[in-house]
């Protein structure tokens, strides 16, 4: 249906006659994200309230793999997403490929309050996430508990079993922070540096985990004693009642950002749903429901979210401070890739 | 005339046979032809589905194998032959379904025997046993796997409660723990066909080699073994393919350090979003499965290990 609407409009844009096209009712935008309970909290908590503020009406579709689909929908020229959430390495893949329309700042005044390394002329952060170090808590107190990643990688004085994932990002991070690389030296990665680093604890990884449930799984069955995990995971982990902890103290953070793909034909709705979407109202309403952290600063300063569940979030204050902020740029760069086909003959090789 | 009239009739009578072939050869031929017009029309949807579903997309992987960023190119190829990586890829695949092969044969040749030579109950028993496990999931079984084999397993458990080892034993996130698992969902491809084999060995032979003063381990050596032969090298077959092959399994239990080619393909297309270098390996694999096949057919023709003859 909406399919062969869409193919109508654009066909009656193409013969000169859109001026007769009739205007009926409220603009319509289609925001896409990558569905299950992370698009539901985003609909109820951002989607929806943005929508009836700007009284628009709001289509919502999902994709976890969305950017192949956004490459056809603009290079055929047949845009039938407006608004997309996308991990940010997408966006940034997007715009060296010409994917995105520059974001207007005229209409997305709230871009101003975003701190400069989560935005850009494409896209505006929109939530984050981060990989942290969690541990079981009947393996150590919280005195003896490992605290940075450096404690990670000492074998000696924090033993145990442990888990890393088999992916280099951010695997590489950690390892240069356990080597000591500040949190704000990190980019560009020293590649060799953090593969070396990387070769010290390989002997002591019991597992090198593929999937975030399988993270969750090592650590809540006792599997291993500590494990590099995603905040959400871990938070999932300890809600279901086992003796885990966590620490954001030297924690990896990542980001999804959104951007407006090239051609839409609701540009001007598009970036207000933006505007309205990185709003500090509807952004501190998001950790609120689901364990991610918002990416406007002013959302904790709102007063919805109390201090107990700020403690939590990713973003907060607090926690960001503690914590190095993932650069995807230099994640697509033509280092970055090839330090991602370095990684399966690091992990393979005996 | 009268004679004649009288003779022409016993003369057809004597000589029915020419003319009746010469009048119902045409028919015959053409019920041939409509036969085999229906044998084709029978087998199109097979032939179809086939062609659309298997023959098309090789033709289509074998393109984008040979697809370089600028015209058409062999990089793909010439990778796997001179990166360590694939190598070694190749060789931890080959070995571990070597490996379980070679197991299946140990574990389910006695199984294979007790459920032929049983009768009744027993019998059908113990091959729901080995057939149980298909209605399963093998994601299930391979966390089930997971659960038993673990540090805090119930096996790891169970051995150090009983005082038998101290440490746990590391069963799973490494070769081990695939080999395992993979055992596991591999067995009913043994079973089932050595079953079907030792079956039809008729009990009789058997009986005639001890009647002629046989021991029984001779008359199982030399007379069930070389007749139960087939079913080995059919249950070989179907193992080790489906092996070389193998995703869920090691990706579960392998601990991320056992890189078999099936993950080799699935990363280099989710990871690194090379569909060339995943479609090459992917068909070289393939041209490997060919290889085997070809070599096993110069020992002992494959129509016979299939039963066809």
């Amino acid at each position: 249906m909406s399919h062969l609407s869409t193919q109508v409009t654009s066909l009656v844009v193409a013969l000169g006659l859109a001026s007769l096209a009739p205007a009926s009712g409220a603009e319509e935008i289609t925001f896409v994200s990558q569905g299950g309970a992370y698009q539901d909290a985003q609909a109820k908590a951002i989607l929806e309230p943005a929508a009836r503020n700007l009284g628009l009406t709001l289509k919502q579709d999902s994709s976890p793999k969305a950017y192949p689909i956004i490459k056809t929908q603009v290079e055929s020229g047949r845009v039938s997403w407006d608004v997309v959430d996308l991990p940010t390495g997408d966006c940034v893949r997007g715009q060296a490929e010409g994917l995105f329309e520059k974001l207007d700042p005229q209409l997305i005044p709230n871009l101003a309050k975003l701190p400069a390394e989560l935005k850009d002329d494409y896209m505006a952060g929109y939530i984050s996430y981060s990989t942290v170090l969690a541990y079981r808590t009947d393996a150590f107190d919280e005195k003896s508990a490992p605290k940075t990643w450096a404690d990670f990688w000492n074998t000696k004085d924090f033993p145990g079993a442990r888990a890393l994932r088999n992916l280099p990002r951010p695997t590489l991070e950690i390892a240069l922070r356990a080597d000591g690389v500040p949190a704000d030296k990190l980019y560009p990665l020293d590649v060799d540096r953090a593969f070396k680093k990387l070769e010290e604890i390989k002997p002591h990884i019991t597992t090198w985990w593929t999937s975030g449930g399988q993270s969750a799984q090592l650590i809540s069955d006792g599997e291993v004693d500590m494990v590099q995990i995603w905040n959400g995971r871990a938070s999932a982990v300890q809600a279901a009642g086992a003796p885990v902890a966590f620490t954001y103290n030297d924690g990896i953070l990542e980001t999804n950002s959104l951007c407006v793909l090239k051609g839409t034909r609701h540009r001007d709705a598009a970036m207000k749903f933006v505007n309205e979407a990185i709003s500090a109202k509807l952004q501190a309403a998001l950790p609120m429901i689901i364990d991610y952290g918002p990416l406007n600063p002013e959302a904790f300063t709102t007063g919805t979210i109390p201090a107990a569940r700020q403690a939590v979030l990713p973003s907060s204050p607090e926690n960001l401070a503690k914590q190095a902020v993932l650069s995807a740029k230099w994640w697509a760069s033509a280092e970055g890739v090839k330090a991602e086909e370095r990684w399966l003959s690091f992990v393979q090789a005996k | 005339m009268t004679q004649l009239t009288t003779i022409q009739p016993l003369s057809g009578n004597a000589v029915p046979a020419p003319p009746r072939v010469l009048f119902t050869s045409p028919a015959i031929a053409r019920e041939e032809r409509r036969e085999h017009l229906t044998m084709v029309l029978l087998l199109m949807p097979a032939l179809l589905m086939v062609v659309v579903l298997l023959v098309l997309p090789l033709l289509w992987l074998g393109l984008q194998s040979v697809q370089g960023e600028e015209g058409l190119s062999l990089a793909n190829y010439t990778r796997i032959f001179t990166e360590a990586i694939y190598w070694d890829t190749f060789g931890t695949t080959l070995q571990i379904s070597v490996i379980v092969t070679a197991l299946s044969i140990l574990l389910g040749f006695p199984i294979a025997y007790a459920a032929a030579r049983t009768r009744g109950l027993l019998s059908s028993v113990i091959l729901l046993c080995v057939i149980l496990p298909f209605w399963t999931s093998v994601l299930v079984r391979s966390y089930a796997w997971l659960v038993l084999l673990q540090r805090r397993g119930v096996v790891n458990q169970t051995l150090i409660d009983l005082g038998i080892i101290s440490r746990p034993l590391e069963l799973v996130h490494n070769t081990t723990g695939t080999v395992i698992g993979t055992l596991h969902v591999m067995l009913p491809f043994m079973v089932l066909p050595l079953y079907s084999v030792m079956k039809k060995i008729p009990n009789d032979l058997l009986l005639a080699s001890d009647s002629l003063g046989a021991r029984p381990f001779y008359t199982f050596r030399r007379v069930f073994l070389p007749m139960a032969a087939p079913g080995v090298m059919a249950g070989s077959i179907l193992v080790f393919v489906i092996c070389l092959g193998f995703f869920i399994t090691p990706e579960l239990l392998g601990g991320g350090r056992t890189v078999l080619v099936s993950m080799l393909v699935q990363r280099n297309v989710e990871l690194y979003h090379a569909w060339g270098a995943a479609s090459a390996v992917g068909l070289t694999l393939l041209a490997v499965v060919f290889l085997i096949f070809w070599a096993v057919n110069k020992v002992i023709p494959i129509e016979r290990v299939l039963g066809v003859r």
